[in-house]
């Protein structure tokens, strides 16, 4: 078995809680227009290790951890390469290391629970609150997602619902109260991570010579970002 | 022994002998709560490090030197009683009769003095010159015995640092006995300690430490009369807290006024103070606010202690640091922390004063200090970017629980052991060196074992550490020889007198030996072994510059092939130095550390193997070399914890920078992970680390317009400095650093 990565961060502090040693996984399903690592879309290509040495290479920073931290499978979309993310999170748990899944639940088969049962958090990245968004900037239904979401909600696994906030496109107090409605509606939802929109990632976008769909948007203002963090108390 | 400002204290062994560890053990209080009872300053303070700050603005506006005494040489009574406010001080003392006036210290070296007035529009005073005219001062000594071979490796900065014209510095004397057993207690035990010589036969040792225990004798009579000079007497022991820290400071100002070491560190007096603080409050005869003033009051005079020194000093150094380390926390052998109120106190300068690189206040971490100390830490890291971090669950069991750090990270048990300093010796330099078979090609000078240049297409691993082995050997021997020079004279002619009488009279000696440029040589013989690099030659023949092909592995990235290289070459050179014996059987040890040298060391330094070229700086202490770590912040550290404090005792610096965001989302994750990541590091057995939560944009705008940031500190390498001290070209070089960055 062989996991294909884009890259690994030893020092992730902001994709899960605590200090976490992040696995960027290669390839995605999805082709959203606000993405920020469009590097990680093909799936054919990245590092390949075996799962053994992805926990080998984690278990160097277990010190680093804490109580809360751990390993963050991330990506491109972890969902792509179910089995390797099982078998990785199996390994961890075996080693006592935390685990976290950062995905967009756009994906779901016969796998998914086996994954989600060796899964300590699921950071959700839900991308919009209505459908026809969705299907625009995302290239897939939120239906899916909210399926996703009700089974972390019947596995009871702690889940951080994450939105990336794009001036004019979901920037507004309806879109963000639905969000709390969702959250309220699944009791495993503990945390709402809104994320502002950024643009660093414009070079990338240039290297690989395509268009940054969402390039001409700008990023939130400070203010926005804490008027809409208001909206969730 | 029984003294009635003891009263209240714990009996101990230490009321019958000099023992300041076991007062401190029978009567320190732990205190595991968090920050809130904290006070901050009062309106006396505040107005009165206002005043501080006029100063400090007038001395940049002056060119870094706001006076200088040229008069007369530099004594512990040489001048009237000085002060910043008279009436509004609670703690008294300076070096001179004036704050931030400079006093004149030749005995390390006339020339240097000389130079250091005319650099800044004074004359040496004739007095001085006339007084000195017949006087051997320490660089008369150590050059009239210098070899031609260590002259011309100084000469072409294969050694360099070298405390040959000023103080060596790095011996802490144990300030706290006077205020524990009063200079007349000291003065009766050394009396005693040299009464016993006689039973000896006077052989040069016997005879040696004798005189020094008249000299001990005589200067802790003059610390009496200094304090005298501003109305205390010290002979008994000091009866109170604000006694307690008094008369540790005269203690600590009579050393700074009689020696100009590079550095002169204050040692582990926090915890101490709290067991007369908490005597006072019980007693109701002192407040929280008020202890906090005498904190306050205490590193306001730390805060504009000088020496004067020459403009190149200071570039080298950024500014005029005077590494006044102050150790706080640390665990206890017995397993009880000895983190105190107190140890919260001093920090909380940071606050009530604002940031400062003045004193270098170091954190002594163990996994096992209470959580909510270890995130007032981690707060005030973030906060001030002042402290720096050292492993105590390392350097406990070496040097016991009551130990300090001299400088940036050298420890030793405080009035039981002391250093001599020796500078460091620049690796990367003798590795192409080696490779030129003994010629220097930056100097043009011929030095070490002279064989043919190397040849063949492309530098083979396996010859160029065969040759490298041979340069070590000798570089080693002729290291250990210059500082056995150094610190004889040092010795025989500038003997530190007051900080040696605050040691017991039998000190163990540790001989630091440093190196530079760990991580250039590493990338350099990592480049040597997995890629090609072909020597390039100039007309002469000689390898001035390198055709790197090929990816190799590189420190800084949590690979152990290369960084065992790096763990290798520390190895292989301490065993080598402790092949040739030291100068009053001193204890070799080993630093990597650079302090801000590093910018100077690659100055001097022809192009690498690994791509750094030509007179590019190196990365400061053990750190990785700028922006070569591609794995994040935990990779970067996880390399440099490989290196064993085992072999490098006398410290293994790091230099760590991150951006707030990189650090967490929200003040409190960014505190508990920068508490995780310390925890981590430290339970790696990694020895030091300067921690700087900042923006590389903050250091650019203070880089374009220093003026309106004249307090933005940061920690460079084993301390801190006012940025805008730094030159130019350091602050370019602290810009280019790496920044662990979000991503």
């Amino acid at each position: 078995m062989i996991a294909r990565v884009n890259s690994i961060q030893s020092l992730g502090t902001v994709d899960g809680p605590g200090v976490r040693f992040v696995v960027f996984l290669q390839g995605c399903n999805l082709r959203c227009k606000c993405c920020h690592n469009p590097d990680t879309w093909e799936c054919s290509c990245g590092s390949e290790f075996t799962p053994e040495q992805i926990v080998e290479k984690a278990e160097k920073y277990k010190e680093y951890f804490g109580k809360e931290g751990g390993i963050t499978l991330s990506g491109g979309e972890p969902l792509i390469q179910t089995n390797i993310a099982i078998e990785i999170f199996s390994l961890c748990h075996q080693k006592g290391i935390n685990t976290c899944l950062d995905t967009s639940g756009s994906i779901i088969n016969e796998n998914t629970e086996k994954l989600l049962q060796v899964t300590d958090r699921v950071l959700l990245d839900i991308k919009y609150t209505n459908d026809k968004q969705y299907r625009e900037n995302v290239g897939c239904s939120l239906d899916t997602v909210l399926e996703f979401l009700s089974i972390l909600n019947r596995m009871k696994i702690p889940t951080t619902l994450r939105q990336v906030i794009i001036p004019t496109v979901n920037d507004n107090e309806e879109n963000i109260l639905k969000l709390k409605a969702i959250a309220k509606a699944h009791p495993c939802v503990d945390k709402i991570e809104l994320l502002p929109f950024k643009k660093i990632c414009q070079t990338k976008y240039d290297n690989m010579g395509i268009n940054f769909p969402f390039g001409n948007l700008p990023t939130p203002t400070a203010s926005k970002m804490s008027e809409l963090n208001e909206l969730l108390k | 022994m029984q003294h009635t400002n003891w009263n209240g204290f714990k009996e101990g062994v230490w009321q019958n002998e000099i023992n300041v560890r076991n007062f401190i053990q029978t009567n320190y209080k732990e205190y595991k709560g968090d920050d809130s009872f904290l006070a901050g300053p009062t309106k006396r303070t505040s107005d009165l490090m206002a005043k501080v700050q006029e100063l400090f603005a007038l001395e940049r506006k002056n060119g870094g030197v706001l006076d200088i005494d040229v008069d007369r040489a530099s004594t512990v009574m040489g001048y009237d009683p000085g002060y910043i406010d008279k009436d509004n001080e609670l703690i008294v003392g300076l070096q001179t009769d004036a704050p931030l006036k400079r006093g004149v210290n030749p005995f390390g070296g006339i020339r240097m003095a000389r130079q250091a007035c005319a650099a800044y529009g004074y004359r040496l005073g004739d007095t001085v010159e006339d007084e000195f005219k017949y006087r051997t001062t320490h660089n008369d000594g150590v050059f009239r015995i210098y070899t031609d071979e260590m002259r011309m490796a100084r000469k072409c900065h294969i050694i360099t640092g070298l405390p040959d014209a000023y103080g060596r510095g790095r011996i802490i004397g144990d300030y706290r006995r006077v205020a524990l057993y009063g200079i007349d207690k000291l003065i009766e035990e050394k009396k005693k300690d040299k009464q016993k010589l006689a039973e000896n036969d006077f052989k040069y040792e016997v005879a040696r430490l004798s005189e020094e225990l008249f000299q001990q004798i005589a200067f802790l009579g003059f610390t009496k009369e200094m304090a005298a000079m501003y109305g205390c007497d010290i002979s008994e022991p000091a009866k109170n807290a604000k006694e307690a820290i008094q008369w540790t400071y005269f203690a600590y100002l009579a050393s700074i006024k009689e020696q100009n070491g590079a550095a002169m560190s204050l040692g582990r007096v926090a915890t101490f103070f709290d067991i007369y603080i908490e005597r006072d409050l019980a007693n109701g005869t002192l407040t929280e606010q008020e202890a906090q003033e005498l904190f306050d009051d205490f590193v306001i005079k730390l805060r504009v202690a000088r020496h004067l020194r020459t403009p190149e000093y200071n570039e080298l150094f950024g500014g005029d640091p005077m590494w006044i380390t102050e150790a706080v926390g640390g665990m206890g052998k017995d397993g009880r922390t000895l983190v105190t109120k107190s140890s919260y106190r001093i920090l909380n300068t940071l606050y009530t004063l604002g940031s400062s690189p003045e004193p270098n206040l170091t954190v002594l971490w163990s996994v096992d200090l209470p959580e909510n100390f270890k995130k007032f830490c981690a707060k005030l890291s973030k906060d001030t970017d002042s402290i720096q971090y050292e492993n105590d669950d390392i350097m406990r069991p070496h040097h016991g629980d009551d130990y300090a750090i001299a400088c940036c990270v050298s420890a030793m048990e405080i009035g039981k052991q002391m250093q001599f300093f020796g500078a460091r010796c620049n690796l990367a330099k003798l590795l192409l060196l080696a490779i030129n078979g003994g010629y220097d090609t930056t100097s043009g000078i011929h030095i070490g074992p002279q064989m043919p240049v190397m040849d063949g297409e492309t530098l083979d691993y396996d010859e160029v550490m065969k040759r490298y082995d041979v340069y070590i050997e000798w570089l080693s021997k002729l290291y250990v020889n210059t500082m056995n020079v150094i610190h004889y004279m040092h010795d025989k002619y500038a003997y530190e007198k007051t900080q040696m009488a605050l040691h017991d009279t039998n000190v163990e000696r540790l001989m630091a030996f440093g190196v530079a440029g760990l991580s250039v040589v590493a990338d350099s013989l990592s480049a040597i072994k997995f890629a090609n690099v072909k020597p390039i030659k100039d007309e002469l023949g000689y390898i001035v510059n390198f055709d790197t092909t090929g990816d190799f592995p590189k420190f800084g990235n949590d690979d152990d092939r290369v960084d065992f290289i790096a763990r290798d070459m520390t190895h292989k050179f301490i065993t080598e130095l402790r092949k040739s014996s030291t100068y009053r059987n001193a204890i070799h040890t080993l630093s990597v550390l650079t302090i801000t040298s590093n910018v100077m060391y690659g100055k001097h330094t022809g192009a690498t193997p690994d791509g750094r070229p030509a007179g590019a700086p190196f990365a400061p202490g053990a750190n990785p070399m700028h922006n070569r770590e591609e794995n994040g912040a935990l990779a970067s550290l996880n390399s440099v914890a490989k290196i064993s404090y085992e072999d490098c005792r006398d410290g293994i610096s790091n230099t760590f920078s991150i951006t707030p965001d990189a650090l967490g989302k929200t003040d409190e994750e960014r505190v508990d992970n920068l508490v995780s990541i310390l925890d981590g590091y430290f339970a790696k057995k990694a020895h030091h680390l300067n921690v700087n939560v900042l923006n590389r944009e903050t250091l650019i705008k203070a880089y374009e317009n220093p003026e309106a940031y004249p307090n933005l500190t940061i920690r460079v390498s084993g301390y801190a400095v006012n940025f805008c001290k730094l030159s130019r070209e350091h602050q370019r070089e602290v810009i280019s650093r790496t920044f662990h960055e979000c991503v």
